[in-house]
């Protein structure tokens, strides 16, 4: 069977991405930022209508055209945007593989027929392109390069071994040339494809290299070229529909249970655990409710994530009843089989299954560790992280005492450099049995901490005769006195 | 009353007890020194006043402590219910600022008999449960002679067992509670 190659190209990719959002009727613009300076990446049809085309700067083409509307491009979403339409492009043909930032390459060799023949193949993706709001330009020919020379400069259907007669009106620039290589050929008068086939090519390939010969070969279908789609990114989604709503909790957990199995049966294959999962209910009147389960650790055990999810679920509404469930896992870690051992160690996988289970109720971030951290000022000596995402680690030295309650500071009513031998705090009458000290500490002066911005601190350990231990300070440069902590 | 009795320590195992007065957090401190493994210490989020590890790691492994903030005392029972339930930490500590209704002490001590897990309690005082195991008076006191941090342990209530006072210091180095004989007063 002969090969049969389809090239579509979506000249507007990024503004049809853009524009299918937001309509708009004048022309439009997305600029990207190139060494200081605004560029026009891509545009509508009305802004081209207007003499603007890409690579102007932003400012020309405001002072060409007024009232130009312009936003900033988004490479990475128009590469997504790129891989959903190769997976709609698989309605066609099971082999799709991507063509440049904007283009999609189809073998559609032996499935012409089930579209009603090749050219009723063409049509209908112009239908739909059209319909979905998308500038389509399609190319089909025997071979790659072919398919893509019709698809950027001519359009239409080579007949198989016509390859050559197709092409050879067309610009030497539908060769997939470089721009450099194309004004060389050009200004030595070779202007079409017709003209550089016929040129001897002992020549062409001593002045411009085997670059050249091959990109012709290709598009002849002398040198073969492969098609070669990535592979679809991991998915780690599974959904259920139900034929009748279902409405109580134990009914939703035994969905939950079977989507848990399926979903956790891809995480295994891929040695991947989740971290985060989120089941969204449909309920029969199109509303939808969804439970997110956060997870302390990377998990992939159906019967350890089930329970759960049966706080999220018993909070569910289910209104009328739920027709459609779909389980994602939204954040996916690597999670590699472990070897087992002979000796069981204390397990950490109970404890993560306790913070997950407490994290649903308060909040896995409210979940802490402390970790140590480098400074001589009290309040930041020590971090608080969330404990699902620390180890806990580090070493607690500690020169100089440290009060076991901290608080914001406390004036009382004392003067001097020395700590006051009578003083009241929170109400109470204390009087000072002995004082150790001072400890002098002064602020960091990188970072501007208004709490510190009476200067620096002469620490003081204050046993009352009362019993109470506490931590005053006293501000030189500033004279006051404060209580900012206490002793067990 | 008699304070030669031997100190009760450490506290009944799978109980949940309370602790009042000044020196509470430095009694929980040294519950958590007590317990084998890890320590949750639950506490309402709205605190302005908060633990200083660096001070703790006069008594315990700071990295052994998992704190949790709650945003009411409601969550903070279901929270110490469920770890206690669960016995993976053998210690849990909550601080309380109102006093439980007879309901919920039981439940946190249904929970801990379950789980064979120790809880602490942190009150106000005079707004003990009558479910806990004991309840403790705990305050610092000056001590004259010595450079010492003592604190006086009064135990108010006990379930199994006689009431008693003592005085305690902790000691830094060998991580180890000391009864020190009373002062001639």
């Amino acid at each position: 069977m002969t090969r049969r190659i389809v090239c579509m190209w979506f000249p507007r990719l990024a503004t049809d991405r853009v524009l299918r959002a937001r309509p708009v009727l004048g022309p439009f613009a997305l600029t990207e930022r190139h060494s200081n300076t605004d560029r026009i990446h891509c545009l509508n049809v009305q802004g081209e209508a207007e003499g603007l085309h890409r690579g102007m700067s932003l400012a020309d083409a405001r002072a060409f055209c007024p009232d130009l509307l312009s936003a900033p491009a988004r490479p990475d979403h128009d590469a997504r945007f790129l891989r959903i339409l190769g997976r709609w492009a698989t309605r066609y043909c099971p082999w799709v593989g991507p063509e440049g930032p904007d283009g999609l390459v189809l073998d559609v060799t032996g499935s012409t027929h089930l579209w009603g023949g090749e050219s009723a193949l063409l049509q209908d993706m112009h239908m739909r392109a059209e319909r979905a709001g998308l500038t389509l330009c399609v190319g089909l020919a025997g071979t790659r390069g072919a398919a893509w020379a019709l698809a950027h400069h001519a359009q239409g259907i080579a007949d198989p071994g016509e390859e050559q007669a197709a092409l050879a009106g067309l610009p030497i620039a539908a060769l997939r040339l470089e721009a450099q290589t194309v004004v060389r050929l050009q200004r030595m008068g070779l202007r079409t494809i017709g003209d550089l086939a016929g040129t001897a090519r002992a020549p062409l390939a001593r002045r411009f290299g085997q670059g050249l010969l091959l990109r012709l070969d290709q598009a002849m279908g002398q040198q073969p070229e492969a098609i070669s789609p990535e592979a679809d990114a991991p998915h780690y989604a599974v959904r259920l529909s139900f034929p009748d709503p279902i409405g109580l909790s134990g009914d939703v957990m035994v969905g939950t249970e079977r989507l848990l199995a399926a979903l956790c049966e891809k995480l295994k294959a891929r040695e991947a655990g989740a971290r985060v999962l989120s089941l969204t209910l449909r309920r029969v009147d199109q509303g939808s409710q969804q439970v997110e389960l956060r997870l302390a650790a990377a998990m992939r055990d159906p019967a350890r994530i089930l329970p759960l999810f049966e706080r999220g679920v018993g909070d569910v509404d289910a209104g009328f009843g739920i027709d459609q469930m779909r389980l994602e896992a939204s954040v996916v870690e690597d999670l590699p089989v472990q070897q087992v051992g002979a000796v069981r160690k204390a397990d950490p996988d109970r404890l993560s299954d306790l913070i997950t289970r407490i994290g649903t109720r308060i909040g896995l971030e409210n979940v802490q560790r402390f970790l140590p951290a480098d400074s001589h000022i009290p309040e930041r000596s020590f971090l608080i992280s969330p404990a699902a995402f620390a180890t806990p680690g580090g070493s607690w030295s500690v020169m100089r005492p440290r009060p076991l309650s901290l608080f914001p500071p406390e004036p009382i009513a004392a003067t001097g450099p020395r700590p006051p031998a009578r003083f009241r705090w929170r109400r109470m009458s204390l009087s000072t049995g002995r004082a150790t000290g001072p400890e002098r500490i002064t602020p960091e002066w990188w970072l501007d901490d208004p709490n510190w911005r009476a200067g620096m601190r002469d620490y003081w350990i204050v046993e009352t005769r009362e019993g109470r231990r506490l931590w005053l300070y006293h501000t030189p440069q500033n004279p006051g006195w404060f209580v900012q902590g206490e002793f067990a | 009353m008699p304070a030669d009795r031997q100190l009760p320590w450490p506290l009944r195992k799978a109980r949940v007890h309370e602790v009042f007065g000044p020196g509470a957090r430095a009694f929980a401190a040294v519950f958590s020194a007590a317990a084998r493994g890890d320590v949750l210490w639950l506490r309402e989020s709205w605190h302005g006043e908060m633990i200083n590890p660096g001070g703790l790691c006069r008594f315990l492994d700071v990295s052994r402590l998992l704190m949790g903030q709650v945003p009411t005392q409601a969550d903070g029972l279901a929270v110490m219910e469920e770890a206690l339930r669960d016995g993976v930490i053998p210690a849990v500590v909550l601080e309380l600022t109102r006093p439980l209704d007879p309901k919920q002490g039981r439940r946190l001590q249904l929970a801990a008999k379950t789980g064979e897990t120790t809880g602490l309690c942190l009150i106000p005082e005079g707004m003990g449960s009558n479910a806990a195991e004991t309840r403790w008076h705990v305050a610092p006191f000056f001590d004259p002679q010595a450079d010492s941090t003592p604190m006086r342990w009064e135990i108010t209530k006990n379930k199994q067992g006689t009431l008693g006072v003592w005085n305690v210091r902790w000691d830094d180095q060998t991580h180890r509670l000391h009864v020190v004989p009373p002062a001639g007063d």
